[in-house]
């Protein structure tokens, strides 16, 4: 299992489009995906969970990936966080 | 009047004696049931899970250029949560393991999220919740929608609150022997979709759903717009034997059917029909019909589900062509939006001054391509005409001409069949359409006044709003005026002029729209017989003296009061069958 701190650093926050395209990436993956915030944990393959989230700018999230293809999973989706959703 | 009498709108005529079929649309209400059956409970969840799929993926793909990014990105998550292979697999675990209704589960698990979200202070969370609160409700609309849609019964009288067109449509498809609704007026579509296929329909009872329970006998007489809740013995006696005096009426009216519609001064009009479901075809020949004058594309396919594609449209067209050969088939292009069927929920404050007709249309090229060139290939046979709804300027119809162009460009490219001089025609339903009716004319083979729409645009009335309802009033002045503007600015543009309202229907109204010049009516197949009859007493040369006569006057009373007036010296026969 891999865990890994990221940081939200775009102006709108998790918004619905951003938290479309990380449960897009992570549907390419078979590895299990969750996110923490706060002490909720998510499951991060399911869209619906993650709109929930509240995460706007300067928030830390907690990502936990496990699985065959774990390792890929995480520099994905940490790639896509450091990016800043694309929108920076 | 005795008690057990309910009145209402005589929105469509004749009687129904059967019994009542109390349709309620509780989607508010969540109800904790269990079921029985697992396995049809998981394919009635996955079902509407698709239906939904669809119909939010067609709102997409038509309204996305309207709706900017950010609804667009809204509506995109809505379709991947449909896809939520988490969220939808606990849903089925718990329908299966805890054996409770789809609505029930589908209700408590989604509502979990969006107390999540009821938790932050967030104002955007706060939206959200909105967002998965829409998506819930249409998961759960079309769970109960599978659900009711089994449960109707055939020949039952439909009692309800109010009928949508999409709700005729589906009854219609059951043999439903009457409506009965709280909510609605004579030209709402749930009452042109009633008189169109025969049924009697009595609505606007406002508190009918409260009397009337499910399964009692009930009698519906249309043509006083009465409903005779559990008759007594006398009551059913009467109704019986008046059941049988309106066949023996159809009978005589049906020995006009071969008869053309000519004054008794020999001026000939051509009598078409409305159609509004394909169903409707072959009373509409056995009436005597010269073809159709309007035929509502939007209500012939079911665009609840898809929008049919060029062939499915085609294959329609190219039969209705074909089984009313050797007569003219009008047919109308998409008319969306308004109150008609509109299959994407865009919300707008007001539909009927919104995004519809031609609008829509021309918003969306390539749907209105597709229905343009499986127009022109069903026009093979040369008896089909193209008529473009709420033009109201002279752009949308040489915008509109430009793409019939490059779609007959396009089929002589790949070598199909069409006739290359297919008339186009269009609506005259508003004001500007009305006052600029010459200039329009010129541009087109012909022009159709649709009066539902246009009454209710030149008096500012809602026709289906009760309140003011009793001020839409087809004889007012000022429509007789424009009626007549519209008519000779028509002959003026040399187009053909043709009227396709419900006004038309209103035998009332039949001398006064034939003294005015019309060249062909268009009405309900219902109507035919009775209009046909109307006519063939009519003298045009008195018709058009009281044309002018109507022209004079400035209230609705004088005009209503000469008509009645020019009926009763006229047409002495016809009196006991409408009064």
């Amino acid at each position: 299992m891999i865990e890994k701190e990221v940081k939200i650093i775009n102006n709108a926050g998790l918004h619905t489009r951003p938290a479309a395209t990380i449960v897009k990436i992570a549907a390419g993956y078979n590895s299990e995906f969750f996110i923490n915030k706060d002490g909720m944990n998510i499951n991060g393959k399911s869209i619906i969970g993650v709109m929930t989230l509240a995460a706007e700018k300067g928030s830390t999230l907690r990502l936990t990936f496990e699985g065959k293809d774990e390792k890929e999973a995480c520099e994905a989706i940490t790639d896509f966080f450091e990016r800043g959703f694309d929108e920076l | 009047m005795t008690k057990n009498i309910l009145k209402g709108v005589a929105a469509a005529s004749g009687i129904s004696i059967g019994k009542a079929y109390l349709y309620e649309k509780q989607i508010e209400v969540i109800e904790d049931e269990y079921i029985d059956n697992v396995d049809d409970a998981i394919d009635v969840f996955d079902k509407a899970l698709n239906k939904s799929k669809k119909e939010l993926k067609k709102i997409f793909d038509l309204a996305v250029d309207k709706m900017g990014e950010k609804r667009a990105g809204i509506f995109e998550a809505q379709m991947m949560i449909l896809d939520d292979p988490i969220l939808i697999e606990t849903i089925k675990n718990r329908i299966k393991e805890e054996k409770r209704s789809p609505v029930f589960v589908v209700d408590a698990e989604i509502s979990k999220y969006q107390e999540l979200l009821a938790l932050s202070s967030e104002s955007y969370m706060q939206e959200r919740s909105h967002d998965i609160e829409d998506i819930k409700n249409r998961i759960i609309r079309n769970i109960k929608k599978k659900k009711w849609k089994s449960r109707i019964e055939n020949d039952v009288i439909v009692v309800t609150n109010s009928i949508t067109p999409a709700d005729t449509v589906l009854f219609s498809r059951v043999d439903v022997k009457g409506y009965v609704t709280n909510i609605g007026g004579l030209t709402s579509h749930a009452a042109i979709v009633a008189r169109s296929l025969n049924i009697p329909a009595v609505l606007g009872i406002h508190d009918a759903t409260a009397k009337i329970r499910n399964g009692d006998d009930l009698i519906i007489d249309g043509i006083h717009g009465e409903v005779i809740v559990k008759p007594n013995y006398e009551q059913l006696e009467y109704y019986k034997g008046k059941c049988k005096r309106l066949k023996q009426l159809d009978s005589e009216l049906a020995k006009l059917v071969d008869l053309p519609a000519i004054t008794t001064d020999g001026r000939k009009i051509i009598l078409r029909a409305n159609l509004d479901i394909v169903e409707e075809l072959d009373y509409i020949i056995k009436n005597g019909a010269e073809g159709t004058g309007l035929v509502r594309t939007e209500q012939i396919f079911n665009l609840e589900d898809e929008f049919p594609d060029e062939e499915q449209q085609y294959n329609n067209y190219i039969d209705l062509a074909e089984k009313l050969y050797p007569h003219m088939v009008v047919i109308r292009v998409f008319d969306i939006g308004g109150d008609k069927v509109f299959p994407v929920d865009v919300k707008e404050p007001n539909p009927f001054l919104g995004w519809r007709g031609i609008r829509f249309l021309l918003d969306n090229e390539s749907l209105f391509k597709t229905q343009i060139r499986a127009l022109l290939r069903a026009s093979a046979h040369k008896n089909i005409k193209i008529m473009l709804p709420m033009i109201t300027s002279i752009q949308e119809i040489r915008r509109s001409k430009i793409i019939i162009e490059q779609c007959k460009v396009e089929l002589e490219n790949e070598g199909k069949e069409f006739d290359k001089n297919t008339n186009l025609g269009i609506m005259i339903e508003v004001p500007s359409a009305a006052v600029m009716a010459e200039e329009f004319a010129a541009e087109v083979d012909f022009i159709s006044i649709g009066t539902n729409d246009l009454i209710q645009y030149i008096l500012a009335v809602d026709r289906g709003n009760e309140i003011v309802s009793s001020l839409y009033q087809e004889f007012h002045p000022a429509i007789v005026r424009t009626l007549y503007k519209i008519i000779h600015s028509g002959k003026q543009g040399e187009a053909k002029v043709s009227i396709c309202g419900e006004m038309a229907a209103d035998i009332l109204a039949t001398p006064l729209l034939v003294g005015m010049g019309l060249d062909s009516m268009s009405v309900s197949a219902a109507a035919i017989p009775h209009i046909k009859k109307i006519i063939r007493s009519t003298n045009f040369e008195s018709a058009k003296q009281l044309a002018e006569e109507c022209l004079k006057f400035h209230t609705e009373k004088e005009v209503s009061g000469r008509l009645l007036e020019y009926f009763k010296t006229n047409y002495t026969d016809e009196i006991e069958n409408i009064f």
